[in-house]
């Protein structure tokens, strides 16, 4: 039997349907699945439901203007397009941790990035999304058409119809190099007050922790902070491209894991910033995305596979909730080599969009017999300071935790519901969070 | 280089026009739909970053032979002269279910082999005066008789035959012909069937065909490995190609 998994390898059954042409191929698909980058449940077919439909086929581009208007289909990388854009002097305006996603996959899960604190989401800079809805209509929605389904769409999981073409506004860069400057800290009070005063000061941070550590050095990590360089900073020539260039060819034993192993990584990583200090050009890939220079790096959690953890901890909890989590991690003993903080700026327009401001951690971690138990604490933290998690990370949190932090919920149904009264459109996580039901099941009483 | 692409919308095609697009080369769009066509006209010029990498479309059917001769004067009229003409254009069909419906039989070889080879032959007149390249997307397909593939097989068997041929007729006359035999792509064609080993992109295969174009190949298997892979399937004695199942 097909099975189908997202980035965090945890297969269901069912298979992805390609297709170059998504007009067509949407008229009979219940929901859409860009590069499959999201960790959890979010872009696999709800149970009874034989496939997804993979939009990566659908990848042309429709316009690109001179003032940095970009309308795509839902299934141009943004690979492609980073590689595209920045010869032409733009780049996209708000990027995730990785280019091996969709624009469709970034509207959906209204992605963020280490430039949140003062570019928002990428809802904030879309135009106008052209969709396939439930009962067959292709339409166009905007901030100021059918608006209620243009951001019940920005971060609504692929929920409410399917998206067929992206319209954005690309940013202006000066150079196609970043300027970067690194610095060590000790503890977690030192990082964390590092990143809210960069986050003051610059456009873009980002900060790691060795989240197995400790005591008194709990918290320690490195801050990275960055902006575009100035035309003349950086080297004459465009940056090369890696990503990819480094292969798993296979899953990692289970031991590759183990905490001693985390540990003696973590401890090479924080030492490798040998200086407390270091600054100079990088390339907008090691700046954006550094794991993508390793190709299904998530081979490396071995076949129980990984999910994440990632949660907003309101700005007003400050420190404490933030070492709240990092106590739970190590009491669990639930390695990982990435934790990551950011500073989240205001909160987006869409019904349903992950950020608010606060401070995002997130935390990998391989899948374990006791994982579930581990995210149920960590959810229960989060609770404790009136955070919530991202959906496109999630694969473990129950119903019930999610709908405790989440009271945004009940207006993004009704949305959903005014726009797709059969929910046509549904997934794994929909029917494992939401209350769908999955295919098959009976008779549907919305 | 001027190019008259038929074929450009989808798969293969679509990143091989990509490749020229993004190097310069001018080219002049033929194929059924014309919405496709704009679209695919507005891919092109947004990846080049310039709007002339496409000068024009036309409406260019393999199953109207009618069509062929107008949509290559208006591709000849726009571009100034054509140095290459590229089909990547088909109908891909497998499997018992075509051996019961004929129509789609009829079509199928009607397009691939009638339809591509007198597209071929128009397009030849435009291209010896200016010793110009005819690049056809033929198949791994045609190499040996296979049962799963028969009929398709067939219809690209007699493709190649017929490329090979205009090779050795014209080449001296400054023909130049590359047959382009793609092993199994994932692409929207090939969606659903079950997956050999040495799967190919179609970004891969792009990257392979242009390359054959400019070195001025004769033939190109792509992904390379398939070139082995159909050596061997060639040497295989009857009596075990009745047997196996590829």
């Amino acid at each position: 039997m097909p099975r189908v998994a997202g980035w965090g390898r945890q297969f269901v059954p069912g298979r992805e349907r390609f297709s170059e042409n998504l007009e067509a191929a949407s008229a009979d698909a219940h929901l859409l699945r860009g590069l499959g980058r999201s960790y959890g449940d979010s872009s696999l077919p709800a149970p009874g439901c034989p496939e997804v439909l993979t939009t990566t086929l659908a990848d042309r581009i429709l316009r690109f203007d001179d003032a940095g208007v970009l309308r795509a289909e839902a299934g141009l990388s943004l690979h492609t397009l980073n590689r595209l854009s920045l010869q032409r002097g733009f780049f996209v305006p708000v990027t995730p941790g990785t280019q091996f996603v969709t624009l469709g996959g970034m509207v959906a899960s209204d992605v963020h990035g280490k430039h949140h604190h003062v570019a928002g989401t990428i809802g904030r800079h879309l135009r106008a999304l052209r969709m396939r809805v439930a009962d067959g209509r292709t339409l166009e929605c905007s901030p100021t058409e059918h608006a209620d389904l243009f951001w019940a769409t920005v971060g609504g999981m692929g929920l409410t119809g399917a998206i067929l073409e992206v319209e954005l506004q690309m940013e202006r860069t000066p150079s196609p190099w970043i300027y970067q400057e690194a610095t060590r800290h000790p503890d977690l009070d030192s990082l964390m007050g590092a990143l809210i005063e960069g986050s003051a000061r610059w456009p873009m941070t980002v900060a790691w922790i060795d989240c197995l550590k400790r005591g008194p050095s709990m918290g320690r990590g490195i801050l990275y902070v960055g902006r575009w360089a100035e035309p003349g900073e950086g080297p004459a020539t465009p940056p090369r491209w890696t990503s990819g260039r480094i292969p798993v060819p296979f899953e990692a034993p289970d031991w590759a894991l183990a905490p001693t192993n985390v540990r003696l990584f973590n401890f090479a990583y924080y030492h490798k910033q040998f200086r407390q200090k270091t600054a100079g050009i990088v390339s907008p890939e090691a700046f954006f995305y550094p794991l993508d220079i390793v190709d299904n790096w998530n081979l490396g959690y071995g076949r129980g596979g990984l999910t994440q953890h990632q949660a907003v901890v309101p700005r007003e909890a400050g420190a404490t909730g933030v070492r709240r989590i990092l106590e739970l991690l190590t009491e669990a003993s639930a390695a990982s080599f990435l934790c990551v903080l950011k500073d989240c700026g205001e909160e987006g327009e869409g019904m349903l969009s992950f950020p608010r401001p606060g401070i995002s951690i997130a935390i990998d971690l391989p899948v374990r017999s006791g994982t579930p138990a581990v995210i149920a604490r960590l959810n229960e933290a989060v609770l404790e300071v009136g955070g919530r998690i991202y959906l496109t990370k999630d694969q473990f949190t129950t119903p019930e935790h999610f709908r405790a932090m989440e009271p945004r919920l009940s207006a993004f149904l009704e949305v959903r519901r005014r726009w797709d009264p059969e929910l046509r459109f549904r997934s794994a996580q929909s029917v494992r969070l939401f209350g769908d039901p999955p295919f098959g099941s009976g008779e549907f009483h919305p | 280089m001027n190019v008259v692409f038929l074929g450009a919308s989808r798969g293969m095609g679509r990143a091989l026009a990509r490749l020229l697009a993004m190097r310069g080369d001018r080219l002049f769009l033929l194929g059924r739909d014309g919405e496709e066509l704009e679209r695919c006209a507005a891919d092109l010029r947004a990846r080049a970053g310039r709007d002339d990498v496409v000068v024009g479309q036309g409406a260019c059917d393999l199953l109207d032979t009618a069509s062929f001769a107008p949509a290559l004067a208006a591709a000849n009229d726009a571009l100034g002269g054509i140095d290459a003409v590229v089909v990547t254009a088909g109908v891909f069909a497998v499997g018992d279910a075509l051996h019961a419906d004929l129509a789609l039989t009829e079509r199928m070889l009607q397009a691939n082999f009638t339809g591509t080879i007198l597209f071929c032959e128009h397009a030849r007149t435009h291209l010896l005066p200016r010793s110009g390249q005819l690049v056809v997307f033929s198949s791994v397909a045609g190499d040996r008789g296979r049962k799963p593939i028969a009929l398709y097989g067939a219809s690209k068997a007699g493709l190649s035959h017929y490329l090979e041929s205009i090779d050795h007729r014209f080449h001296a006359e400054g023909l130049r012909v590359l047959t382009v035999k793609p092993g199994f792509v994932r692409t929207g064609m090939t969606v659903g069937l079950p997956e050999p080993p040495f799967a190919g992109e179609p970004d891969g295969v792009a990257r392979r065909v242009l390359a054959a174009m400019d070195a001025g190949k004769p033939v190109v298997y792509a992904p390379a490995m398939w070139a082995l892979v159909m050596w061997v399937i060639r040497l295989l004695p009857r009596f075990v190609m009745r047997r196996v199942g590829f």
